[in-house]
């Protein structure tokens, strides 16, 4: 017993002793022999990476770089979500705590895919309701809500589901804020995030991702889209906390005043809907039709 | 009180470690943990129903990387890992190497002397994009004006080689006999096109490790070698020097998968890399196995006489045999 006591105080005295090496979290492990593992290299979820202070390091530059050079790696912009989130994803869980929604959220942590949602049910809501205006909303976009990558980075099991629920969540602002998915579309939503959740990587992305616009676009995105973003952000309930899959059935417009959020006063550009939707579409046809065959 | 240091020994702590892996290490580890009957189709094993199989000699196992596989698995997932390299393979090489890779194999083939005694008949095994078969077709035109050299280039997989195949079309050498691409497996290359006794030179370069039976490989070398030939092999191997040791283990460990990871999206395949490095036997145990082949070799020592020659003190070495 002295053992574990004595073993407890020196890991939480001399936590940062540890050779430099050992991954960001220091989880406690009860020593069972006279050789003490006091780090922890095991994942903590599915998909978890434990990464120690240089490999954090290496991989947020990395990840920066690559981010701005190929925006289309999403991967590497949710690493770099996921290495930068550090500070603030406790306070989101807490916010999350301090709401009956958000424990509810916690508690169950449900997942947004398109196995857990089920598109054709909500397809056949009235008109006016959240659950179809999702639905038209992703057939207009042509986006589904598979291509989310998993978070690997982030060490405590909760905070990663936090960060998970924040990127799965992504969609329903663009909807609710009736924003399309084109670069400026995506740049307002992320002014958005970011002064409604303060998430870091929003920060980073409303800081840096214009500076690849033109300059005309990037006139309009700051003339017409951020003051409203950052107003109607702030002033928003915190969005981490809602529960979306329990509301398919609530008024878009009722909804909307409940959460504190209102249209832009100047209409965005809807392209034409991607090819993102139609290419998922066709894979899982394919693999429901390898799976008839065997 | 009893605080351990925290040895920096990658090898082991990180072998907890299983990160994001593709579909295919995770389903070789659940075949491996379920021990299904031995198929041919291991690549789609989630699928193979999972009861006990009671006849355990029918399973043998091998590794793959730090994990253990059924041999017949070993195979496909091989395949898995370099059909998702195929495409960034040379810049990958380049960013974890930083480019000494180059020099490793300019080493290689200047050892090798093609050209300098006539034209010879080559074949660069586990060969995919050709880094060594233009080595040799340009060493042997620029040193020794020999344009009769010829290289078969052999990977058994077909995205490998067709990165091959586009590089040397920017060359001098494509259409002409001095290169062919095939597409065979290094373990059993079929008689009908690799004929015994036929090639000068057989070289095997960075790929026996991903091999499934390296004394298979040594067979088939032995076979397709003429009586004179030569056997070279270069493969990343052990590390002498204890600190040396470290420093390259912490690197591997930590900033290659990081690589993958950034420049070509994929972790788990460099992870593999790294891993496959560490269970490949040491120089002195590879020397023998290439004595029990049937080749010569030089005495089981390194350097001058030796069967092998260190490259940056192990990082890579260099062994050679001759099929008398």
């Amino acid at each position: 017993m002295s053992l574990v006591s004595a073993s407890l105080h020196a890991s939480r005295r001399s936590a940062w002793f540890l050779a430099a090496l050992a991954p960001a979290n220091v989880a406690l492990r009860h020593p069972a022999r006279w050789q003490t593992r006091s780090v922890k290299t095991q994942p903590a979820y599915e998909g978890h990476i434990p990464l120690n202070w240089f490999e954090a390091g290496f991989l947020t530059l990395g990840s920066a770089f690559m981010s701005l050079a190929n925006p289309r790696r999403g991967d590497m912009v949710a690493a770099l979500g996921d290495l930068t989130s550090g500070p603030v994803l406790p306070r989101l869980r807490d916010s999350m705590l301090e709401s009956a929604e958000g424990r509810q959220i916690l508690k169950d942590r449900p997942r947004i895919n398109s196995d857990t949602v089920d598109m054709n049910k909500l397809a056949l809501l009235p008109e006016g309701t959240f659950g179809n205006a999702y639905v038209t909303w992703l057939e207009r976009c042509g986006v589904t809500p598979d291509t989310r990558e998993p978070v690997h980075y982030v060490d405590d099991p909760e905070l990663a589901y936090v960060m998970q629920r924040y990127r799965e969540c992504h969609d329903f602002y663009h909807c609710i804020l009736n924003m399309p998915v084109n670069v400026e579309a995506e740049l307002a939503v992320k002014f958005f995030e970011f002064a409604n959740l303060g998430i870091p990587m929003t920060g980073l992305a409303a800081a840096f991702g214009h500076l690849r616009l033109t300059h005309a676009k990037r006139q309009r995105l700051f003339r017409d889209f951020v003051p409203w973003a950052v107003k109607c952000g702030s002033s928003a309930q915190s969005l981490i906390t809602v529960y979306w899959e329990k509301r398919w059935e609530q008024n878009v417009e009722e909804m909307k005043q409940e959460l504190g959020v209102w249209d832009s006063p100047v209409e965005p550009r809807w392209g034409k809907p991607l090819s993102e939707a139609r290419a998922a579409a066709q894979k899982r046809g394919e693999t429901q039709l390898q799976q008839q065959a065997s | 009180m009893q605080r351990t240091l925290r040895l920096a020994h990658p090898r082991l702590v990180l072998s907890n470690c299983r990160p994001h892996c593709p579909s295919s290490l995770v389903a070789a580890r659940r075949n491996h943990q379920s021990a299904p009957q031995s198929t041919q189709t291991q690549a789609s094993a989630s699928a193979s129903s999972s009861t006990f199989n009671d006849n355990r000699d029918s399973q043998r196992t091998t590794h793959f990387g730090f994990q253990t596989v059924p041999e017949e698995a070993k195979e496909s997932l091989v395949r898995n890992v370099f059909d998702s390299v195929a495409s960034s393979y040379d810049l990958m090489n380049d960013a974890m190497s930083l480019g000494v890779h180059r020099l490793w194999k300019d080493e290689f083939v200047s050892r090798l002397k093609p050209g300098s005694r006539g034209p010879l008949r080559c074949i660069d095994v586990a060969g995919g994009t050709g880094d060594i078969a233009l080595r040799i077709l340009d060493f042997a035109r620029e040193k020794y004006a020999d344009r009769e050299t010829s290289v078969d280039v052999v990977d058994i997989n077909g995205e490998m080689l067709k990165e091959g195949y586009k590089r040397f079309k920017k060359t001098m050498y494509h259409n002409t006999p001095q290169i062919a691409f095939k597409e065979a497996n290094a373990q059993a290359m079929p008689e009908s096109e690799f004929p015994s006794n036929t090639y000068d030179v057989y070289t095997i370069a960075f790929g026996i490790r991903n091999c499934t039976s390296v004394p298979d490989v040594l067979r088939e070398a032995y076979r397709v070698l003429k009586p004179g030939g030569t056997f070279a092999c270069l493969e990343f191997s052990h590390v002498n020097n204890p600190l040396f040791r470290t420093v390259y283990d912490q690197y591997s460990f930590s900033v290659i998968p990081l690589l993958g990871t950034i420049l070509a999206g994929d972790r788990a395949s460099y992870q593999y890399l790294v891993e496959s490095i560490r269970k490949f036997p040491p120089q002195p145990d590879f020397a023998k196995m290439i004595q029990d082949a049937g080749f010569s070799t030089g005495a089981l020592h390194e350097g001058k006489g030796g069967a092998w020659i260190d490259l940056w003190d192990g990082i890579a070495s260099i062994h050679t045999g001759v099929k008398l």
